[in-house]
């Protein structure tokens, strides 16, 4: 059995030669197209925008394991816009799916019974209510066993098939079908975002990452990086939602920026634990600028500016980067 | 083949050594554990070559189980009472998926109040879910039904993963002697699992467990996932009938003991029966025609069979196991349900018993055949009744005296 932290064989090829792959533009973002348009997502859906670019980086010999959500629709029988294979599970429990497969898959090859160039990568696709919530105990199992496999989060801060409404993820203040601000509880949402990236890496999983639809680069070379190692590798990438998140759905990429370049959004990876923040912004936009654009902060604003609460984000946006020593 | 005594656990999990499974997903709960600890050991003595993976949960051990069946390997699991129902998303999920997992339910009474010994409101639960269901009496039965679930379900007419049933403590733990044949002959009889329908390779991208919209297509692969279990009923007697030609043990979809030339017949499932023969026994001493109906197959329900087997008796008691809250024996709705239309039928009288694993004693017995002649003279079946002796009364009236509420 693997150990923690085991390393792929790579016919000699070290890490440096792996990270020397990396891409250095957009023009370098492969071509191919391994998930084909015509989905039922709505416009705009950051989350599928997203997934479209790991899509290329993970190549065509995977099997997606998904969990109950937006894109569970992405597969209607008998419809799917991937190239490769599919299995969709229930709400709690895709990583658990992903463990039956690897161990079906490996035992197949062992056996003889399977040609090993039938092999495929195992990739878990879920959204935030998924994997903040109620698949964390499957999760945790999973990295726990050190099972070969990659998570793809698409973080859309709600429970977003049900309708927008509060999930583990979805941020202090923030307007959902079940956190309204009204008289008594103005605010929305009182609750903080939990940390998932953190919760993640104290199991110190050789590969986790933050990802964004709009740093395709930044996404591609994680995924290159990630490769490299046998063990779980996981993604979150925080993904604009038209309707979930009142903004137009032209919108998802300059939100998703902003996300960044306010510091809402910090993107990084851990290997083995070990953090490292892979883009941050010269001079950090004000978070307000985020804020202010979308539907479900607009109760911050009007009738009455809540100034308290518009601190409070700022606040802790800037703690987090100080904490990191990267406010500049 | 050799002569063990084993107890109940330890035939489920030579079942599953010789029926050769790939991969076991497990997740402790008693009375289900010592199966899962041996087929531990066997595997870690490399007598045995799956690969075996502590779950989360058992919603992740049913997951894992039919995530590695969909995936082409041949699965097994096993679980009871709370871990059934911690696991009950997966289990239409999984029958969905039609991959032909076998599963032992070590049957023991649900909780609230939480309790360790048996009843089948636990497996009964289970009973809609598309998973076809194997209830066993003895020890050899688990071993044989195991080999015999996996050729059923891997019957390309059936498709659909099966549960085999035994009782906790009484079976699970309880040794009997137990005839373990030869891998070679078990081969012989289960050939290797080599799906045509649902696998995942490189080279043919497969989508399972797809999205519907609408009602149209949902029903219909409803409807093909119960004619696939009404296939089963034919396909079972052919998987039956060539266990008895490898292995001389014969299991029908019910065994009928002393069922011929008796009028009264008892209907009962799993270990009890055998309390329910030996009862049969003294009635017959007693000059009453008494028989018993024991149901081994309960999905797909054999109605032919039962139907034939009863319809012209003269009165048929079930003694359910089970209490469905608010209506009353489920078993005793199903067989009632297949009489209904048939010209001749005999009188139906239902008995709740053994729930939470209360003996049936042979006084109970005795009360509920005079119960089923005394019905027929005066052609009146009564209520449900819910067994519950003198004795028993007197010392819950202690018990709760004790908690204060005497
Ligand atoms: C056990 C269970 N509970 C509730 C649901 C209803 N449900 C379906 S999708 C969904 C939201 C999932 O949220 P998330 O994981 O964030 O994905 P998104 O819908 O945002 O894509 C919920 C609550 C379900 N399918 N299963
Ligand atoms: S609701 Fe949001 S996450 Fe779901 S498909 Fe629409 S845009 Fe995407
Ligand atoms: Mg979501």
């Amino acid at each position: 059995m693997a150990g923690n932290g085991e390393i792929k064989e790579d016919g000699g090829k070290g890490v440096k030669d792996m990270v020397m792959e990396r891409i250095k533009s957009i023009k370098d973002i492969p071509p191919e197209e391994n998930m084909l348009p015509g989905t039922p997502a709505c416009a705009g859906c950051g989350g599928l925008l997203a997934l479209r670019h790991c899509m290329k980086a993970l190549g065509r010999k995977i099997v997606i394991v998904n969990a109950a959500g937006c894109f569970t629709l992405l597969t209607i029988y008998p419809y799917t816009p991937f190239k490769n294979s599919w299995l969709y599970t229930a709400m709690a429990c895709a990583p658990a799916g992903a463990q039956g497969i690897r161990d079906a898959l490996d035992i197949l090859i062992k056996k003889g019974r399977l040609d090993p160039e039938e092999d495929l990568k195992v990739v878990v696709l879920t959204g935030d209510g998924s994997a903040y919530d109620m698949s964390l105990s499957s999760t945790s199992g999973a990295i726990n066993r050190n099972l070969d496999f990659y998570y793809i989060c698409y973080d859309n801060e709600s429970y977003g098939n049900t309708g927008v409404q509060w999930s583990g993820a979805t941020p202090f203040a923030s307007k959902t079908g079940t956190t309204p601000p009204g008289r008594i509880c103005p605010i929305g949402s009182e609750l903080a975002k939990k940390d998932l990236f953190a919760i993640w890496n104290s199991h110190k999983p050789p590969y986790l990452a933050t990802i964004s639809p709009a740093h395709p680069v930044d996404l591609i070379n994680k995924f290159k990086k990630a490769e490299q190692y046998k063990g779980p590798k996981l993604f979150i990438a925080l993904s604009p939602c038209p309707p979930g998140w009142g903004i137009d759905s032209s919108y998802t990429v300059k939100l998703a920026k902003l996300a960044v370049d306010t510091g809402v959004w910090a993107l990084k990876e851990a290997v083995f634990g070990v953090v490292t923040h892979t883009v941050v912004p010269k001079r950090f936009k004000q978070v307000e600028e985020y804020l202010q654009v979308q539907g479900r902060f607009a109760h911050l604003f009007k009738p009455v500016r809540q100034e308290a609460a518009l601190n409070k984000i700022q606040e802790e946006v800037n703690e987090y980067w100080n904490r990191h020593k990267l406010l500049l | 083949m050799r002569k063990e005594m084993l107890t109940g656990n330890a035939a489920a999990a030579w079942g599953v050594r010789l029926a050769e499974v790939d991969y076991i997903p497990v997740y402790p709960i008693t009375p289900q554990t010592e199966i899962i600890e041996t087929l531990a050991k066997w595997i870690s003595d490399g007598v045995m070559d799956s690969r075996y993976v502590t779950m989360d949960s058992e919603h992740s051990m049913l997951t894992a189980a039919g995530s590695a069946s969909a995936t082409g390997a041949r699965a097994f699991t096993a679980t009871s009472s709370q871990g059934l129902l911690y696991g009950f998303e997966m289990l239409y999920a999984v029958a969905g998926w039609r991959v032909p997992l076998v599963m032992v339910n070590v049957s023991r009474g649900l909780s609230s109040p939480i309790t360790l010994e048996p009843d089948h409101n636990d497996v009964l639960a289970a009973r809609d879910t598309g998973f076809l269901q194997i209830h066993c009496e003895t020890c050899q039965e688990v071993l044989d039904s195991i080999l015999m679930a996996y050729r059923l379900a891997e019957d390309e007419r059936v498709l659909l993963p099966i549960i085999v049933n035994l009782d906790g403590f009484y079976l699970s733990f309880t040794r009997e002697p137990v005839a373990v044949p030869d891998v070679e002959q078990v081969r012989n009889f289960l050939p290797l699992y080599q799906p045509k329908h649902a696998f995942f390779k490189a080279s043919q991208p497969m989508a399972q467990s797809a999205a519907v919209l609408g009602g149209s297509s949902y029903s219909y692969f409803k409807y093909q996932m119960h004619m696939a279990s009404q296939n089963a009923l034919a396909v079972y007697k052919e998987v039956c009938d060539e266990f008895e030609t490898g292995f001389g043990r014969n299991y029908d979809t019910i065994e009928g003991y002393m069922l011929d030339g008796a009028e009264y017949v008892l209907i009962m499932t799993n270990s009890f029966s055998t309390l329910g023969k030996a009862a049969v026994n003294n009635a017959r001493e007693r000059g009453i025609k008494a028989g018993l109906l024991r149901l081994r197959l309960v999905r797909p329900f054999p109605v032919a069979d039962l139907k034939a087997a009863i319809s012209r008796k003269k009165a048929v008691a079930v003694i359910d196991q089970n209490i469905s809250i608010g209506k009353g024996g489920i078993l005793h709705s199903e067989i009632a349900s297949c009489l209904y239309n048939e010209k001749h039928r005999p009188l139906l009288l239902s008995f709740i018993a053994g729930l939470g694993g209360k003996n049936i004693s042979p006084d109970e017995f005795e009360f509920i055949i005079n119960k089923i002649v005394t019905g027929v003279d005066t052609e009146d079946a009564g209520t449900a009744q819910l067994i519950y002796t003198d004795k028993e009364w007197q010392e819950m009236g202690r018990l709760k005296r004790m908690a204060g509420k005497g």
